[in-house]
């Protein structure tokens, strides 16, 4: 059992809210999941040839500023950085692959949460309660969120188990469930190239939607022929630069309900964590049908 | 009557204080207010009691009812209902997956749509929704009633027994061993009777009636294809 939650605004009326509107929700959610908890959120977007990158290290003192100094020599590159507790967020004016190399020489040990123009992935091990309040989720503005409670079933409880789990450029997806071909897939996917850090389930599924990308397929593409592909429980809730997409499996074993009105779209596994929502009286609330993709997407 | 606010009572307090009244009956009506999504309201009453939830309410809501007469103004969680043995449960609004789950007797009424496996293994209650049912209804349904305003999603009525299933609307496909069957005078009688009972303006002539083929009772070897 896990807690997923999702809040996808329609308009600006709320983006400075984002946090402030979530962070109950993600609470909400602990029962369901107490052992580690994590959002992405999506806003304060870098410019074309920006990327921004979220990385975290276990030492809460670690030297970011150095970090960025060499960067900066190195490739030559503008740096824009701000630490968020063991979290640093760094946007960098330069070619993805060359950040990613000087990385992986120079920051071997620090973990990259998340790549691309607009996403930030924080997770930490705990309740998400304690993950809200270290990284004052309330004061965060964005255009949208999405979050989950982990409840440990398939995997230790480990910061690389903890979701959400990033899928690519922009792309990330929380899973509630639990999927029975994950030992199989993770070798097809390996020896397609794909790295895996844990034996988590859910690590397995963003690995499949990641793959699935780079051979060309959309995400509604992708979505479909998991369908086919992934053999297990699952309720997904998806995250990308403009959009929000939730599916379930064929069979719908596991919850989620939505809620939606002029302003936003909200998406968890249980209606409790939409009470605090406003205008959520009037909402139009329903349960997503099974095997069906729904995705909303903001042409801006 | 007496209000109980779940904001300054638990859901604990809330289901003793209405157990309390099966032992010695004081007060028939209560209104519940501030539900918020909470799991287990009004769950294994014993008295006829009558209740009013303000709200939408989280898993199994009138679980195991017997006698109370309890609606629910909004939209109901996963197992409303479930193994209710007599008295009326109404949801307002949209029901989630497995509303009247192997409920024994009673009428389940939902004005909006009921998610996945509405019905299933029904024992004998009566379920009439207003909207449209999700996949897999009334799956092993033993006994009762399943009438359906709206549509009915795949695989309805799967390794049927004795349910009386009706639909107003589509039928998105048949389970094993469920078939359409002849909506003759007693079944037209029958489907007046329950859209009277749950204050459903509908015409039963409109309605076409789903049944078991019984060939599917005994497991038998030559037909485990079917299964």
């Amino acid at each position: 059992m896990c807690g997923i939650v999702g809040l996808y605004l329609k308009n600006d009326k709320y983006e400075s809210q984002l946090g402030a509107l979530f962070s109950p929700m993600l609470i909400a959610m602990t029962d369901r999941g107490p052992d580690s908890a994590g959002f992405a959120i999506y806003g304060d977007e870098v410019g074309d040839d920006w990327l921004k990158i979220t990385l975290r290290h276990a030492d809460i003192n670690y030297d970011w500023n150095a970090l960025s100094e060499g960067i900066k020599h190195s490739l030559d590159a503008e740096v824009i950085w701000f630490k968020n507790d063991r979290v640093a967020v760094f946007k960098v004016q330069a070619d993805e692959k060359a950040i990613i190399a000087y990385l992986e020489q120079n920051a071997s040990d620090a973990d990259i949460l998340s790549t691309g123009k607009s996403i930030e992935i924080l997770k930490e091990v705990g309740l998400a309660q304690n993950i809200s309040d270290s990284f004052n989720l309330p004061a965060m503005k964005g255009t949208h969120i999405i979050g989950h409670t982990r409840m440990a079933t398939e995997s230790a409880v480990t910061m690389a188990g903890s979701h959400p789990f990033s899928t690519g450029e922009d792309l990330c997806l929380v899973h509630n469930g639990s999927l029975s071909n994950h030992n199989g897939l993770r070798e097809v996917l390996e020896d397609a190239g794909i790295k895996f850090k844990t034996e988590n389930d859910s690590e397995v599924a963003a690995g499949y939607f990641a793959h699935q990308l780079q051979t060309g397929k959309t995400l509604a593409e992708a979505l479909d022929s998991a369908l086919e592909d992934l053999d297990g429980f699952f309720t997904f809730a998806i995250g990308t630069k403009n959009g929000f997409a939730v599916m379930r499996d064929p069979i719908a074993c596991k919850p989620a309900v939505i809620a939606e009105t002029d302003d936003y779209v909200a998406m968890a596994s249980e209606y409790q964590a939409l009470t605090t929502l406003p205008g959520i009286e009037n909402a139009k609330v329903w349960e997503p049908e099974a095997a069906t993709l729904y995705v909303w997407e903001r042409n801006s | 009557m007496k209000t109980i606010d779940l904001t300054e009572n638990t859901v604990t307090d809330l289901n003793q204080a209405l157990h309390a009244q099966a032992v010695e009956l004081t007060e028939a009506d209560w209104t519940v207010i501030n539900p918020k999504g909470a799991h287990n309201l009004a769950v294994g009453l014993d008295e006829a009691l009558n209740i009013d939830i303000k709200g939408p309410t989280g898993y199994y809501a009138a679980g195991m009812n017997k006698k109370a007469n309890i609606t629910i103004h909004g939209n109901a969680g996963q197992g409303v209902a479930e193994n209710m043995m007599s008295g009326i449960v109404r949801v307002t609004g949209n029901a989630s997956q497995c509303s009247g789950a192997t409920a024994h007797g009673g009428l389940l009424v939902i004005e909006g749509d009921a998610g996945a496996r509405c019905g299933i293994s029904m024992k004998g209650v009566d379920i009439v929704v207003k909207g449209s049912v999700g996949h897999m209804s009334c799956f092993m349904g033993q006994a009762g009633s399943l009438v359906v305003c709206g549509d009915a999603g795949d695989t309805l009525g799967d390794s049927l027994y004795e349910v009386h299933i009706y639909v107003k609307g589509t039928v998105k496909s048949l389970g094993a061993d469920c078939i359409e069957k002849e909506m003759r005078e007693e079944h037209i009688q029958e489907l007046q009777g329950l859209l009277e009972k749950a204050g459903v303006d509908e015409d039963p002539k409109s309605f076409k009636r789903y049944g078991s083929a019984r060939q599917l009772y005994n497991f038998q070897v030559d037909k485990a294809s079917a299964y």
